[in-house]
């Protein structure tokens, strides 16, 4: 029966998407509501310039869940890799890169790489792997609730605590010792050249207000790694067409399966009846009736916007108000009319992931000025090329160019919309450092700040994750204590987005989790 | 010679000069940061002119907050359990408030002050709760405490003070009643309202105000035995009246560290203060799971046999299962009875009430006795004369 709904998801990302497509595989009438004007929220491509088509936000997929791979059939609804087993590669200006490929690692020669860090890393990365290994079931898993004595608590908690003691006590001992310090420390622990820190150091702290010296940046490293993706554990990926492929792949699942997706259709406000989610009000002022709201916006804009104070304790508030989600990462796309150079690099290493992180201090030091509000002299930047493996997102000989730049601090004293192209020179001339025939080739660029973030794609802070991935913002205290196994104070109403377990990374596990409990709490 | 001097960490309030004037014992205790005199000469003798004469008790510790907007019912309505548009302008009401989970942070008096206005009246300090309770409503919240300075004026003589301190019309204002009036010392807002269970006023001032008015009071009471009473005395009148006090007969919320001592309205005998049909307020979800699955505990009167005040006593059902504790608790010379304030667990107390038991320890010169009382469940106040309501009030 055509408008008449048992469920509305607030918001079409992949997130939403995959919550809608597991509610509506199971029977249940779904409706996404997106505000902008295409689906996929952050996941999204676009048309940077006539020809030119880039991931507008993010860019790699790393985290994408095997199961809503798997159970949602999305290679079959088009998803496909435009190149796996991305290499990542650590540029120094002299040209002397360190790759990483796969679990292994290469160099030039023992300036680059010295013997003792060579022989360091296997062990180092296997060991790191096998935490993540530990971790990683709990990414499809609702988290536990702490002090009840609910059967499923305590077994959730069990397997967990399992899962570690399995690690045998040499393992687990290590992992309670690193579970809460900083990455730098553990790195100077093991290795001593500075590009291979540098670059590990770049991943525990991309998307995070952390520095490398930050406490927790370790265990954000170690979410990272929990991703597994494109075959195997902590690889990465590019999904052919861009970002946008995996949402359009998802829209079409959920579509299939009977789910009613509208775009350019903002949500004002959440209502409530009786102390029950009822449906939604759009900007338009039309209204929607549903017997359950799930949303895929950010907590605080789901809680404080959406659904307003007036109907949440003020305890519950104050913990959404202090989730900690300004977010530090800007997003740089050019439109390029030939390859640049880079200084040292051949081939199939262009292709990869490139890191400019050249050391830890340069990291730090990045992160020092983000502590204050303000722009680094020297970002950090994760560059890929994608056209490299995707012919089609450029004209045939041309290219885009598509980097994330730490830290850009969401809360910049300067204020963004006067200090944008300022940053963005400051990203470019980080490139042409290593590129230098960049800026011949520049037909096109845009800077997405967090503030741009927020703006058009409606993050909190512009906040990749829709919150801090760190110890206090996570698992049973992702959002925050009370809201997260999905559901929320509001009955009716549930969390889809990465904002509840486990969290940000083109992932879609918070929107399986979501699915997963309500079918098991709301009968249809 | 210079001499050291220490910042003050507790302060006098607006009525010290007065009130250390008269405190013949120097017993003071501390209150909300304040100096409050606990006895002035002897607890029994201001207790019994609390129940026979006209007293004065410096109130200006008490928390104040004025909450006023066009949002203020709203935003009250969504701190308080009871309904606060039900409270008409003019009136005082109890109130109970709770956090999320469904526990007591405070009990308090909201005064009405009009259509958009109120003054909440509180033991704790709770600016910040009330500033993020506020948050989304059009309304202020402000710290009165010290802006306001007020005196209790208790006792069946009370009214009778009050018209030789020339308050016109006075006798016609009822129980839970506030109005302003002009005075020799200026216009003053005057509730009938008290912590002992009777007759009684509270009188809220201008700190400047707070001298002239303890003197013109004095003045006007000599015929009416007004006497300076302590906090202790109060503490034996609001027990006789029945009423339960934050931090004697329970933990706030916010106060207690293990997590299981907060109480609900419930548990507190409050459930009257519990309206769950006025849309949501802090803890609603929470209490009306509570109403489903049972609250844990009640809170009950006893009358416990024997003259043996049972202060901190367990009680026990059959002489052997623990199953609750006294929490305050008093000989009572008016009534004539040894009265407890007591939180049991359920069901001993509200359905099991016979078989109850209370095991005192009696210091008889430094020789330890132990009693076991048997207890009555009786409804409180324990004390409740006509002329706590009675309007106009006898005239003396």
């Amino acid at each position: 029966m055509a408008g008449h709904y048992d469920i509305i998801v607030i918001g079409a990302g992949h997130n939403g998407l995959t919550c809608a497509a597991y509610l509506a595989r199971a029977g249940r009438r779904v409706l996404v509501l997106e505000a902008a004007g295409q689906i996929g929220g952050a996941a999204v491509t676009s048309e940077l310039a006539p020809g030119f088509r880039v991931s507008t936000c993010a860019h790699i997929l790393h985290m994408l869940h095997p199961r809503v791979v798997r159970e949602l059939g999305l290679k079959g609804a088009g998803l496909d890799y435009a190149a796996r087993d991305l290499p990542t590669v650590a540029l120094d200006a002299e040209g002397r890169h360190l790759t990483f490929t796969g679990d292994g690692i290469a160099a030039q020669d023992t300036e680059a790489l010295s013997e003792a860090d060579r022989a360091a890393w296997p062990d180092f990365r296997a060991r790191l792997l096998r935490f993540a290994a530990a971790l990683r079931p709990m990414l499809a898993e609702v988290p536990p609730r702490l002090g009840t004595k609910h059967g499923g608590d305590t077994l959730a908690l069990g397997k967990l605590g399992w899962r570690l003691r399995r690690l045998g006590a040499e393992d687990l001992r290590e992992f309670l010792r690193i579970a809460g310090i900083n990455v730098a420390d553990l790195l100077e622990e093991n290795f001593e050249s500075e590009l291979l820190m540098g670059a590990m150091a770049f991943d525990a702290v991309l998307g995070t207000r952390l520095g490398p010296r930050s406490p927790g940046s370790l265990l954000s490293l170690l979410y990272r790694l929990t991703g597994r993706t494109a075959g195997g554990p902590a690889r990465l990926a590019l999904p052919k067409g861009g970002m946008g492929a995996v949402t359009t792949a998802l829209a079409r699942t959920a579509k299939a399966a009977g789910t009613e997706i509208r775009t350019d259709c903002p949500v004002a406000r959440i209502l409530v009846a009786g102390d029950r989610a009822a449906g939604v009000q759009l900007e338009s002022g039309e209204e929607i009736k549903a017997g359950l709201v799930i949303s895929n916006a950010d907590p605080q804009r789901t809680f404080l916007e959406l659904l307003g104070p007036r109907h949440l304790d003020t305890d519950f508030l104050r913990r959404v108000r202090n989730i900690r989600m300004r977010g530090t990462v800007a997003k740089l796309n050019l439109a390029l009319d030939g390859l640049p150079r880079f200084t040292g690099l051949e081939g199939a290493a262009l292709g990869g992931r490139l890191v400019i992180a050249p050391d830890l201090g340069y990291l730090e030091r990045a992160f020092d000025h983000a502590k204050y509000g303000e722009a680094p002299q020297a970002p950090a930047l994760e560059i890929t090329i994608p056209s490299l493996h995707d012919p089609g997102l450029a004209p045939e000989g041309q290219h885009v160019l598509s980097a994330n730049v730490i830290y850009a601090p969401y809360d910049l004293k300067a204020g963004w919309d006067a200090a944008r192209e300022g940053f963005a020179e400051q990203a470019i001339a980080a490139i042409a450092q290593y590129a230098p025939d960049l800026r011949q080739y520049i037909v096109a660029g845009q800077l997405l700040t967090p503030l741009d973030l927020e703006r058009e794609f409606r993050l909190t802070g512009g906040h990749w994750h829709h919150g801090e991935l760190a110890l206090d913002q996570l698992l049973m205290l992702r959002p925050v204590p009370g809201a997260a196994q999905y559901a929320t104070p509001l009955p009716g109403l549930y969390l889809c987005g990465a904002g509840a377990h486990p969290g940000g990374g083109v992932m879609g596990a918070a929107g399986m989790n979501a699915a997963r409990q309500v079918l098991a709490k709301e009968a249809a | 010679m210079s001499t050291m001097q220490a910042v003050k960490a507790v302060l006098g309030t607006p009525f010290h000069a007065r009130t250390s004037a008269l405190c013949r014992t120097n017993l003071w205790g501390r209150w909300a940061g304040y100096t409050a005199a606990e006895v002035y000469t002897e607890v029994e003798l201001e207790y019994f002119a609390i129940r026979n004469a006209a007293t004065l008790c410096d109130i200006s510790p008490m928390i104040k907050y004025r909450i006023a907007g066009t949002d203020a019912v709203a935003c009250l309505n969504r701190i308080m359990t009871r309904d606060v548009a039900k409270l008409a302008p003019g009136r005082v009401g109890y109130a109970v408030w709770c956090d999320g989970a469904g526990k007591v942070l405070d009990d308090g008096t909201l005064f009405r002050l009009g259509e958009d206005s109120f003054q909440l009246c509180a033991q704790e300090r709770h600016l910040e709760w009330l500033l993020d309770s506020a948050r989304g409503y059009d309304v202020s919240v402000e710290d009165q405490s010290e802006a306001i300075a007020a005196l209790a004026l208790q006792g069946p003589t009370s009214c009778e003070v009050l018209k030789a301190f020339g308050l016109a019309g006075i006798e016609q204002l009822k129980p839970y009643a506030h109005q302003s009036y002009e005075s020799v010392i200026g216009s003053l807002m005057v509730s009938r309202t008290g912590f002992t269970g009777d007759l009684g006023y509270e009188l809220w001032v201008r700190p400047e105000q707070a001298e002239a008015l303890w003197d013109r009071l004095v003045e006007a009471g000599r015929l009416y035995g007004i006497t300076p009473v302590g906090t202790r005395a109060l503490d034996l009148a609001r027990i006789e009246a029945g009423f339960i006090m934050t931090g004697a007969d329970f933990v706030a919320a916010a106060h207690a560290l293990r997590h299981s001592r907060g109480r609900s309205p419930f548990e507190l005998g409050l459930g009257r203060l519990v309206d769950f049909d006025k849309g949501h307020f802090n803890g609603r979800r929470a209490l009306l799971e509570e109403q489903r699955s049972g609250a844990r505990y009640c809170l009950v009167g006893l009358d416990v046999a024997g003259n043996k005040p049972a202060a901190g006593a367990l009680l026990y059902h059959g002489r052997k299962t623990e199953v609750g504790q006294i929490t305050s608790a008093m000989w009572s010379p008016t009534c004539k009875a040894n009265l407890a304030i007591a939180t049991l667990r359920r069901p001993y107390g509200e359905t099991v009430t016979e078989n109850l038991w209370t095991e005192i320890y009696v210091d008889k010169e430094l020789k330890w006795e132990r009693v076991k009382a048997r207890c009555k469940v009786v409804p409180r106040p324990f004390f409740d004369p006509p002329r706590r309501r009675a309007t106009p009030p006898l005239a003396f």
